[in-house]
């Protein structure tokens, strides 16, 4: 049994899904959606524990060895992956029953339910495979299961966000496709291992650079690298409360770990930063989205789009992370990667408390929140203040390390970056603290009560989360340190 | 009880206060008793620290670590046991008189600011009994943020742009310099911990210590040094009380207190004079000084002229610690606990004479050490405290920080505190004048109002006699603090 763990982690939300559409229920469907993410979550967290002393677990899909067969390969990086989508993924679905409830009719429960878990098997696929076309197919699957999600959404912009979302998303998996074709021409074989091993003889063909472009460009879509963003503030904004909050956990932080596994476990660092202007590229374009989102989002009047173009902005510290290209700078991506998750999945749960209570999330219906809804709000400022990187928070960690990785790298001036971007979220929280606290709510929003006790309890349990990777870090600096060990060892 | 459980007890005893005022709210005078209760045991506590500091104990506790070789760790050492003394002594006396002033003049949400009043003081035993530069941005932080909702306690337009401006400076200033320079000497050392004669080592050059010493003096918004100085006019909006014991006391002495724990405890005295990195610090300090007090000279609203005075006082503590001579250390140090008691009384004056005539502009005072005469003689003493007159303890420290720029041949320093001395007197003393020696305008209320409730008159009396108390008994403070001078040779 526990050999199979691997194939488990996907399998199991796969078989999920169906069930539900059979089952026809709402209930049993949420139940069958928490029962798999909690059966994902023990496996991830047996997964990660077996990875931790530098193991590799290698899984070849009905016994056909590798590189022949699909090969599942697992090592400190993805395993930390695995362990943050499934954790999200349970929380969320904890959370969902009284969101959905309220947000979706009730006909369509269980198939909001089957498209989780269908989106939860696409993400837990992508991070556990070591097949790049595998990857591709997941990466479908994941994105097929978000864009049903989003257009659930109850605001009829949804349906216009998910078809957005559905063109973009196409174009970024043709790309990805289409490098992994000119990947497998250079070196006949699909299985990512075999592959890394095969590139050093091939590296001087131009169709192996143009590879790596092609990929570059279509994960940057999928992780809403700036200028590729164009999808996200909508599909966010317009979502279920709870797709909202999944998705800003997950999708994006997998798709990053994919382009980190490209980069540096196939191409090989050395490549994809000294043959090629990666850094360069990379380091402008972060640089764009943690000023320019962050901007952006100042402006916001919707406050899960404001959220959602923060997002981008810390998306440009991961990506920064990466662009240092060394060790520090890696760690610093994956702790980031791995904060941000929590912060802002913890964020859009709270957000879904006011949006099933007010009906709304713009700024001008939620005035004087704080007054009706205390623990809620209160809950978005600590998160607020994660986003900002204000000490004891888990966003501080993050930013500790992004600012260490670019003094070690000799470039003072990303650190002076990473600290001037981060004003720009104390711009954007506070106006939300302004609204929610000195602003009088209007005669609805004082008749309010506060958000429903399971929702609160999930949204307080991600905030406390928030809280505890700011004073305990040995898990996620620990667990980063060892995945960007285990990324940069490669798996020539 | 041991040293390092006290400490414990000290940084926890104000949280549990905080808790239990919120539990009370329904209850003013339980809420109130709590805030005085967990006022008085703060200060036991933190006494209970000075025999061990005394004879030379520094007490250490670790929390836990945060990040790999960065703990939460505290340990207390002279000048901090100063700071938190001051801090957790002032608390008692200004619980007092926020229960008076907060009553007579019916502020609402009144728990709120006594919860938030209690954090503040958490953070502020945190960052006076910090271990480590972590340890105090953690606290330095925290400081900020609980203090917000107290700047902006009134909830008007008025009061949010006041809160935009202190946070702004403030966290501005903390992310982008105070963050970056701690992370640098964290890259550059490998420690961030306070040591005697400093951690930066010999490969710190010249060019780099001064970049260092600039973001960190820059860093400490607290600290006031112009060009980053607005953020405490701007707070001049709280409520008196606020003003009082965190924009005078314990706000602003962590800014300076911080300062002086970089220079002291991370850059070392010794090695900061020797590589001539902090040579323009006392030029800019001096700046401030004189700026300040014109501003003030020129302010008619009260506390305005308050905090100018405050801006312009902790340039001293600054300049007296760049001038890096051993005497102008313990100056700086004795000048923190000088400001603080004096400062303070001032500030409840001007709530007294608010609360009972309703008065913010110095041209409304003539007359007014008729009906308030309790009052104004407290203000008298302050003001000569701060202009350094004996036998008030504002003459002790000038006298040492003078000493001390004669030791470090910085004759500009002497210069400038001489002149910046009659700046003082020239703001300060027009104001006794028209209190006690001008006449009254003349309608038949001028003189009803007497004084403000009996708990702010005690509170500003007992205030104003410390100053003088601390000039007649500052032995024990020079001893506590005496280590300061040495260790920096």
């Amino acid at each position: 049994m526990t050999a199979h763990l691997a194939i488990l982690q996907v399998v199991l939300p796969l078989i999920a899904a169906p069930l539900m559409i059979l089952m026809r229920r709402a209930t049993l469907a949420w139940l069958t959606a928490v029962a798999a993410s909690a059966a994902a979550l023990a496996i991830a967290v047996a997964l990660y524990a077996r990875t931790r002393d530098g193991q590799v677990i290698s899984y070849a899909i009905g016994s056909w060895p590798p590189p022949w067969g699909i090969e599942y390969r697992i090592d400190a990086a993805n395993a930390l992956v695995l362990l943050l989508v499934s954790l999200v993924a349970l929380v969320v679905a904890l959370y969902s029953r009284r969101s959905v409830a309220a947000e979706l009719p009730e006909e369509q429960h269980y198939l909001f339910y089957a498209m989780y878990a269908l989106c939860l098997a696409g993400l837990l696929g992508i991070a556990a495979t070591g097949d790049a076309f595998n990857i591709f197919v997941f990466l479908e699957i994941s994105s097929l299961a978000t864009y049903v999600l989003i257009a659930l959404g109850r605001d009829r912009r949804a349906l216009m966000a998910s078809y957005q979302y559905l063109i973009m998303g196409t174009i970024g998996a043709t790309f990805f496709v289409i490098g992994v074709g000119l990947l497998y021409l250079a070196t006949g074989t699909l299985n990512l291992a075999d592959m890394a091993s095969r590139l050093p003889d091939v590296q001087e063909q131009r169709s192996v650079r143009a590879a790596l472009a092609f990929i570059t460009v279509g994960v940057s879509l999928k992780l809403a690298l700036f200028p590729l963003h164009l999808w996200l503030p909508n599909a966010y904004a317009y979502a279920p409360s709870a797709v909202s909050a999944f998705l800003a956990a997950t999708a994006t932080k997998v798709s990053l770990y994919v382009l980190l596994r490209f980069y540096y476990s196939v191409f090989g660092a050395p490549f994809v930063f000294d043959e090629v202007p990666t850094r360069e590229v990379l380091i402008a374009l972060s640089l764009a989205a943690m000023f320019a989102a962050s901007v952006v989002a100042i402006f916001q009047q919707n406050l899960k789009r404001m959220f959602a173009y923060s997002s981008v902005a810390q998306m440009g510290y991961i990506t920064l992370g990466v662009a240092l290209g060394s060790a520090d700078g890696l760690t610093a991506a994956i702790l980031h990667l791995f904060n941000h998750a929590i912060t802002k999945g913890a964020l859009f749960l709270l957000i879904g408390g006011i949006a099933l209570r007010v009906g709304s999330v713009h700024f001008g219906r939620i005035a004087g929140i704080g007054r009706v809804m205390p623990l809620t709000t209160f809950g978005v400022v600590i998160g607020g203040l994660s986003l900002i990187g204000v000490p004891l928070t888990a966003g501080f960690v993050s930013k500790w390390y992004l600012i260490l990785a670019a003094l070690e790298h000799g470039a003072w001036w990303l650190a002076l970056a990473v600290v001037l971007s981060s004003l720009l979220a104390v711009v954007y929280v506070w106006r939300f603290v302004e609204t929610a606290y000195f602003e009088k709510p209007d005669a609805e929003v004082a008749r309010l009560k506060e958000a429903p006790a399971p929702m609160l309890v999930m949204s307080g349990l991600m905030i406390a989360g928030c809280i505890y990777l700011g004073l305990e870090t040995s898990l996620t600096v620990g667990g980063a340190s060892e995945a960007a060990a285990a990324l940069l060892r490669g798996w020539r | 009880m041991s040293p390092e459980t006290g400490i414990g007890a000290a940084l926890l005893t104000p949280l549990v206060g905080a808790f239990l005022i919120a539990a009370c709210g329904r209850s003013p005078n339980l809420r109130e008793t709590v805030t005085m209760a967990s006022a008085g045991v703060l200060f036991l506590l933190v006494a209970s620290l000075v025999p061990a500091v005394l004879d030379g104990g520094r007490p250490a506790l670790t929390l836990f670590e945060i990040m790999p070789g960065l703990a939460l760790h505290f340990e207390v050492e002279p000048l901090g046991m100063l700071f938190a003394l001051v801090a957790s002594g002032l608390w008692i006396v200004n619980s007092m008189y926020s229960v008076g002033y907060m009553r007579a003049n019916a502020e609402a949400h009144q728990t709120r600011f006594y919860v938030c009043f209690a954090v503040a003081l958490a953070s502020a035993i945190g960052i006076a009994f910090a271990g480590n530069l972590l340890t105090l941005f953690v606290f330095y932080e925290a400081l900020t943020l609980v203090t917000y909702p107290l700047v902006v306690h009134a909830g008007t337009a008025e009061a949010r742009r006041a809160g935009r401006v202190y946070l702004g400076v403030l966290v501005t200033t903390s992310i982008v310099f105070l963050l970056v320079a701690i992370v640098w000497t964290w890259q550059l050392t490998g420690t961030i911990d306070f040591r005697s004669g400093g951690i930066l080592g010999a490969e710190i050059g010249h060019v780099t210590a001064a970049l260092l010493l600039a973001l960190y003096v820059f860093g400490i918004g607290k600290a006031a040094l112009m060009p980053f100085h607005r953020w405490l006019p701007a707070a001049m909006v709280a409520p008196t009380p606020v003003s009082a014991l965190l924009h005078a006391v314990a706000v602003v002495k962590a800014g300076v207190f911080s300062v002086v724990k970089v220079i002291v405890y991370v850059f070392g005295a010794e090695r900061l004079a020797a590589l001539g990195s902090g040579d323009w610090l006392p030029f800019l300090a001096a700046f401030t000084i004189l700026a300040a007090s014109v501003v003030a000279l020129r302010s008619d609203n009260l506390k305005r002229r308050l905090a100018y005075s405050t801006v312009s006082q902790l340039a001293y503590v600054v300049l007296a610690a760049a001038l890096l001579a051993p005497l102008s250390i313990i100056g700086a140090a004795l000048h923190i606990a000088a400001h603080a008691v004096s400062k303070i009384t001032l500030f409840f004056a001007a709530g007294a004479i608010y609360t009972a005539a309703h008065k913010t502009e110095i041209s409304e005072l003539d007359g007014i050490g008729r009906s308030m005469p309790v009052t104004m003689t407290a203000f008298a003493i302050g003001s000569l405290s701060l202009i350094g007159v004996p036998p008030a303890i504002g003459f002790l420290s000038k006298w040492f920080i003078l000493q001390g720029a004669v030791q470090s041949g910085h004759h500009f320093a002497l210069a400038v505190i001489l002149g910046s001395t009659l700046l003082n007197a020239a703001y300060f003393l027009p104001i006794v004048h028209a209190a006690f020696f001008r006449a009254p305008p003349a309608h038949d209320q001028a003189y009803a109002h007497g004084e403000a409730p009996w708990p702010m008159v005690a509170a500003l009396s007992i205030t104003a006699l410390g100053t003088l108390a601390l000039f007649f008994f500052s032995d024990p403070l020079l001893r506590l603090i005496a280590p300061l001078g040495k260790s920096t040779g």
